[in-house]
């Protein structure tokens, strides 16, 4: 089955994401910080019931007990789930569809934490399906909801609609030209927020960023997105016209035909490295300079994070090893 | 535990993340975590900002004295840990100290009144009870009811409860 990333979205040659969350809570339990290994275990249970009698199909159900400490740091590097829940063990347990759109988060730091992953720019089909299953969940069991702040969430910055919309974003363009800050001290003032996609704090990894909506009380989820939407499309209109720009200096030229060079015939290629020659390459190809399709690019950097290497190759044992397999598989890839 | 970047003062905010492949945790007091851009309350779901919020709250209340502070009914938590954790314990926390929480949320949102999608309208059909369940409660209800010397009602309990019993081990 093919993944959601394979495909080349709308405003594919910029954004490389959408991702729609929303944190839920069961009335009747304390939330997850509270609640015990068994009260945990039942909530995953309703959860899960509720969504596989209602023929979701294509649905399965994780326990994170059962899965090694890479594979819980792979699913992770992915976006599927978070940092914090990839540490987790007991009565945490995760909901994941074939194509690995749709991820449910059972017992993080919310009872539900549902994600629905598009490739490109789809706010509103992101919200569409993460709604549709909302509801499913919502008409069998009783959320934690009160009118006057909404949904009811653990920590008190999600309340309201509980919902958070970021698009992931590859601005190698603007990076260069050292706008990132200004950007960020903007977007900010709009109820906005722009960081590192890596969540490496000021030196983001590949020149990725993700923004996403920051208030959640007092604004509905059409206007979120509404907002967010009209603020990525222009962004999405700066990176081009910066890439435009900078492409026609010869150097710059050079410099992407170099990085493409080194990838195609590396044997070793450490995460760094890598991450830094395909975040030039892909300028070059969203442009249209070197002829690699932009999904094709995408998927490699979904793929070639180092604990994703690891649990998909059983040699990728030390980093060395590791580094060798990426080297091989990105050679192949380029080809 | 001492910030790790100017181990000075408590750390107070603590951050997991990947790194090369594996899990890292970094633990911050909240200047630094301001100073090194995690100030960001929203960042997202992969970020424990409870130390931030808690600051937040703290700024406003002055410590109530452990032990004199009012509890949830439901589950027990106390405003104090509320204020020390920046995590609510369940939904009932929000009722029970609405007033108190208010302000705080007032100062993230700047707003604080919902508008958006509300959950299904329609009353939801209680999840059925188990036998054991609805044993347990009965019980309940029958030592309220020998409590109050109400013995008849009691007798009564206890028969369905061995009714219950009686086809639960057939």
């Amino acid at each position: 089955m093919s993944k959601w990333y394979f495909e080349k979205g709308d405003q594919g040659d910029i954004v490389m994401s959408t991702r729609i969350r929303l944190a839920r809570n069961l009335n009747e339990f304390p939330f997850p910080a509270k609640l015990d290994t068994v009260g945990k275990n039942k909530v995953n249970s309703l959860v899960k019931s509720t969504l596989f009698e209602n023929d979701c199909s294509g649905l399965s159900y994780i326990e994170m007990k059962d899965l090694s400490r890479i594979q819980a740091v792979s699913l992770a590097e992915r976006h599927l789930i978070s940092p914090e829940f990839a540490a987790k063990k007991d009565g945490s347990a995760l909901i994941l569809s074939e194509d690995e759109g749709v991820s449910i988060m059972l017992c993080e730091e919310d009872h539900i934490r549902l994600q629905v992953m598009k490739s490109g720019l789809a706010l509103e089909e992101a919200y569409d399906i993460a709604n549709k299953l909302d509801n499913v969940i919502d008409a069998k069991l009783d959320y934690a909801f009160d009118e006057r702040i909404g949904y009811l969430t653990q920590c008190p910055t999600n309340l309201g609609t509980a919902m958070r919309a970021s698009v992931m974003l590859h601005l190698p363009a603007l990076t260069r030209c050292g706008q990132i800050t200004r950007l960020s001290n903007t977007v900010s003032k709009l109820g906005l927020t722009i960081r590192g996609a890596n969540g490496e704090g000021s030196q983001p990894r590949g020149d990725m960023y993700q923004i996403s909506n920051q208030i959640t009380l007092g604004i509905t989820e059409e206007t979120a997105i509404a907002n967010l939407k009209s603020i990525v499309l222009q962004l999405v209109a700066q990176e081009r016209a910066a890439a435009a720009e900078m492409i026609k200096n010869p150097a710059e030229e050079d410099k992407i035909f170099r990085a493409l060079g080194v990838l195609k015939n590396a044997r070793l290629l450490s995460t760094d490295e890598f991450m830094e020659l395909i975040s030039v390459v892909r300028l070059g190809a969203a442009r249209g300079l070197v002829e690699v399709p932009v999904e094709k690019i995408n998927e490699l950097i979904v793929n070639m994070q180092p604990a994703t290497v690891s649990a998909a190759n059983a040699d990728a044992t030390n980093p060395t090893a590791r580094d060798a397999v990426r080297a091989k598989a990105v050679r192949e890839a380029l080809a | 535990m001492l910030c790790q970047n100017c181990g000075k003062n408590e750390a107070t905010t603590h951050i997991k993340q990947i790194i090369n492949g594996d899990m890292a945790e970094s633990h911050l007091c909240s200047d630094c975590a301001a100073h090194l851009g995690y100030s960001d309350m929203f960042s997202g779901f992969g970020l424990n900002l409870s130390g931030l919020f808690s600051g937040l709250l703290g700024d406003m209340m002055p410590s109530i004295s452990a032990g004199k502070s009012p509890r949830c009914p439901k589950c027990g938590t106390s405003f104090d840990e509320i204020v020390r954790d920046g995590r609510v314990g369940c939904a009932d926390c929000y009722r029970t100290f609405y007033d108190k929480l208010l302000p705080s949320i007032q100062r993230i949102h700047g707003k604080i009144k919902h508008s958006g999608k509300v959950t299904n309208a329609a009353p939801v059909e209680p999840r059925e009870e188990t036998t054991e369940e609805k044993i347990e409660k009965l019980k309940a209800a029958m030592n309220e009811a020998v409590a109050k010397q109400e013995f008849e009602n009691a007798a009564k309990i206890r028969d369905e409860i061995k009714a219950l019993e009686g086809g639960e081990s057939k």
